[in-house]
């Protein structure tokens, strides 16, 4: 079996007396911001498990990829936008669009496929959007979304405001042609781009040792003259905050991009229909389960701080199970879009009569 | 009335557009300093400045992802390939990404991205140098795709496709860059989807787009002067849109059809529209529909061979006869 990628690669400097908690972006949360992380990584957890479900009843089509295990990324970066950052990210998507505040219902009505879904049904699991919260999907294929991004922080730029871009990957996209390009365009031209790679440890059933050469994912950066930085305590909420914070600020104050590099892991197959027994030993999960889940750890930290007990647990636990429960009612009982549907949202200009310039046939059937 | 080339004629529509819109910005390779590859961009970094003509790395699949990235939040670039064969190093920014975004997000999203660049045959430069992608981008639902075949048609239909809130791929045609005609001064709009009557007649339809449409109206003539054949020319100008009502009117007035591409013929734009017309016009046909295309296989270097490879006047000449017999 192949080892585990989460723990310090040997020349990576770690400073052993960082403490993320003290950092001056954690250090004056109060308990209501706490809480209120701890509420929205528990809400992906209870939302995806009851998606599984569902999946598993045959509700859900083609293919499910769950976030578990890797909350406290979401909601880490998430925590620290302000008004003019924008996100985009890869097909792992549920996590990163709950915590910019989607709702359950259009999500997982998406994921029904029905026309009350965030696509109208359109997209699938992989393909959420929601531009009114500057998150950008939601995209299917490897590393495609990262020129994207790119994109966004170069129309950012242009039209002079004070804001960036986090584009989000996984440990295997990092090795697309696309990316590398991205990076050089990024770097050139100094644009305000946050590039994540959410180190889960494998691509499919592909560790990292297996698929990217160099001792670590980030460091490539180096080779375009930009910053990286590791993550190496990605189930810690306030170690993302904390680097993400100083990344978005690079970005922010000197238009500068970075490639943050953070370690995380996955505790499902890739996909719901990955049947997880050829690449990872059982134990490596419950590992990491046991010791670093990132909703676990912070709970016991915000139990000891005394933020949160047993009773406020217990509520905010029973009402994220309800809030998914009634989304997947709510999906139940929405209609599927209709036959008509199928063709609306291809064109612009065709889903926009009154503004139609252009003549002739746009279809042919 | 002015007459003024192909390749100014595009870069007329682009400086006004870069004029009226501060939204507009020119990207792609050599489009800045040196002023174009086929100096279409001359002079537009000097008018402009850097931040609206931005010379980009040699990096088509992240710079036209990049492009699609920005329209998505409301900037209208105009991305010139150098070539536009190598548009396929960026297929999936292209047809993933710009064709899709909308439809994926149930119509939150547009992408209102120009790709432009020549897109031929005819000048030597091998098999990976003379792709006619017309087909295989109309192929995409979401993507709409334009090819002027004169300096008129290249402006107005340029200006625009850049105002238009969806991806058009706006072929062009480096031998075409050089040639003229009266262009008016005052500013006009030629609309997507709007196909022109370059000749009119009884006899035959002869149907197709960009240069091969020159050709055609000298078989035309050729047609007049030995056969008196009157031939009507027509330029469809975008494929898609596809103007099927102009098509279809010039086929039930000659009852003969050739069309004329410089694509390859499998899956080609000519084949679609044989099939559309025997489709809504059978009743009107009075000979199978012909077609004159690229010979089946790679472009060909060797300089007198590729002529042949490529539809010629006398080609579509031959044909038409074939057609009328
Ligand atoms: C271009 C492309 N190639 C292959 C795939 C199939 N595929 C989907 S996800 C995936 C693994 C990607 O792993 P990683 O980037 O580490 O992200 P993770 O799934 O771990 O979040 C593969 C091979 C794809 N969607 N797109
Ligand atoms: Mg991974």
């Amino acid at each position: 079996m192949i080892k585990k990628t989460t723990s310090p690669k040997k020349t990576e400097v770690v400073d052993p007396g960082y403490d993320a908690r003290q950092a001056p972006i954690n250090a004056k949360l109060g308990p209501d911001e706490k809480i209120a992380f701890f509420r929205d990584m528990l809400r992906i957890r209870r939302f995806e498990e009851r998606c599984l479900r569902s999946y598993t009843q045959g509700k859900i089509g083609g293919f499910l990829h769950l976030y578990i295990g890797q909350e406290s990324i979401a909601v880490g970066c998430v925590s620290v936008m302000g008004d003019n950052d924008h996100i985009i990210t890869a097909y792992r998507d549920h996590g990163h669009a709950l915590a910019v505040g989607m709702g359950m219902n259009e999500m997982m009505a998406e994921n029904y496929g029905k026309y009350t879904g965030c696509s109208k049904g359109k997209g699938g699991s992989m393909h959420y959007f929601d531009p009114s919260r500057h998150y950008w999907g939601g995209h299917g294929i490897v590393g495609g979304q990262i020129p994207l991004g790119t994109g966004i922080a170069y129309a950012l730029k242009y039209k002079g405001l004070k804001g960036a871009c986090m584009a989000f990957m996984g440990d295997g996209a990092v090795n697309q042609g696309a990316v590398h390009e991205s990076y050089n365009l990024a770097a050139l031209w100094d644009l305000p781009v946050v590039f994540i790679i959410e180190n889960n440890g494998y691509s499919m059933g592909t560790s990292q040792e297996r698929s990217s050469a160099g001792e670590n994912l980030a460091g490539r950066a180096a080779g375009y003259g930009m910053n990286w930085a590791i993550v190496q305590n990605g189930h810690d909420v306030y170690e993302v905050r904390d680097k993400v914070g100083k990344a978005l600020k690079l970005a922010h104050d000197h238009c500068k991009p970075t490639v943050l590099e953070i370690r995380t892991y996955r505790y499902r197959g890739h996909s719901v229909a990955d049947p997880d027994s050829t690449y990872r030993d059982k134990s490596e999960i419950e590992e990491y389960k046991n010791t670093k889940d990132p909703i676990m750890v912070y709970q016991n930290a915000l139990v000891a701080e005394g933020v949160l007990n047993d009773e406020i647990i217990k509520k905010i636990d029973d009402s994220a199970r309800a809030e998914a429960e009634t989304s997947a009612q709510f999906a139940e009982q929405s209609p599927y879009p209709t036959i008509a549907d199928i063709k609306k949202d291809v064109y612009w200009e065709v889903d926009n009569p009154q503004d139609k310039k252009s003549v002739g046939n746009l279809f042919f059937d | 009335m002015p007459v003024i080339t192909y390749r100014e004629a595009l870069r007329h529509a682009m400086d006004e557009e870069l004029t009226r819109d501060p939204n507009v910005v020119i990207l792609g390779e050599e489009v800045g300093q040196f002023q174009g590859a086929y100096k279409i961009t001359e002079g537009l970094l000097a008018k402009h400045g850097p931040k609206r003509i931005v010379d980009t790395p040699i990096s088509e699949a992240g710079f036209l992802g990049m492009g699609v990235g920005s329209a998505m939040l409301g900037l209208r670039p105009v991305m010139e390939l150098m070539f536009f064969s190598f548009y396929s190093v960026a297929f999936d920014q292209i047809f993933n990404n710009a064709a899709n975004i909308r439809y994926m997000s149930g119509g939150l999203i547009n992408c209102p991205i120009v790709i432009r660049g020549p897109a031929n045959g005819g000048t030597n430069v091998g098999a990976t140098h003379s792709h006619t992608p017309e087909s295989i981008a109309a192929y995409h639902p979401g993507i709409k795709v334009v090819v002027p075949s004169t300096a008129y048609d290249a402006k107005g239909l340029l200006k625009s496709a850049i105002r238009d809130n969806d991806p058009v791929i706006f072929l062009e045609n480096t031998m075409l860059y050089g040639e003229s005609c009266e262009v008016p001064t005052e500013e006009y709009l030629i609309p997507l989807g709007q196909a022109k009557v370059m000749r009119e007649g009884t006899d035959i339809s002869i149907i197709g787009h960009g240069r091969s449409i020159q050709m055609a109206l000298k078989s035309a003539i050729m047609l007049k002067e030995k056969h008196n054949i009157n031939a009507e020319v027509i330029d469809l100008r975008s494929i898609r849109p596809l103007d099927e009502a102009a098509i279809l009117a010039s086929v039930r007035k000659t009852n003969r059809v050739l069309l004329v591409e410089e694509a390859k013929p499998f899956c080609s734009v000519s084949a679609m529209i044989a099939c559309i017309i025997q489709e809504k016009a059978f009743d009107y046909l009075d000979a199978p529909i012909r077609r004159v295309t690229s010979m089946d296989a790679p472009a060909i270097y060797s300089p007198p061979l590729e002529k042949e490879q490529l539809p010629t006047p006398q080609k579509i000449f031959d044909a038409a006869l074939v057609v009328l017999k």
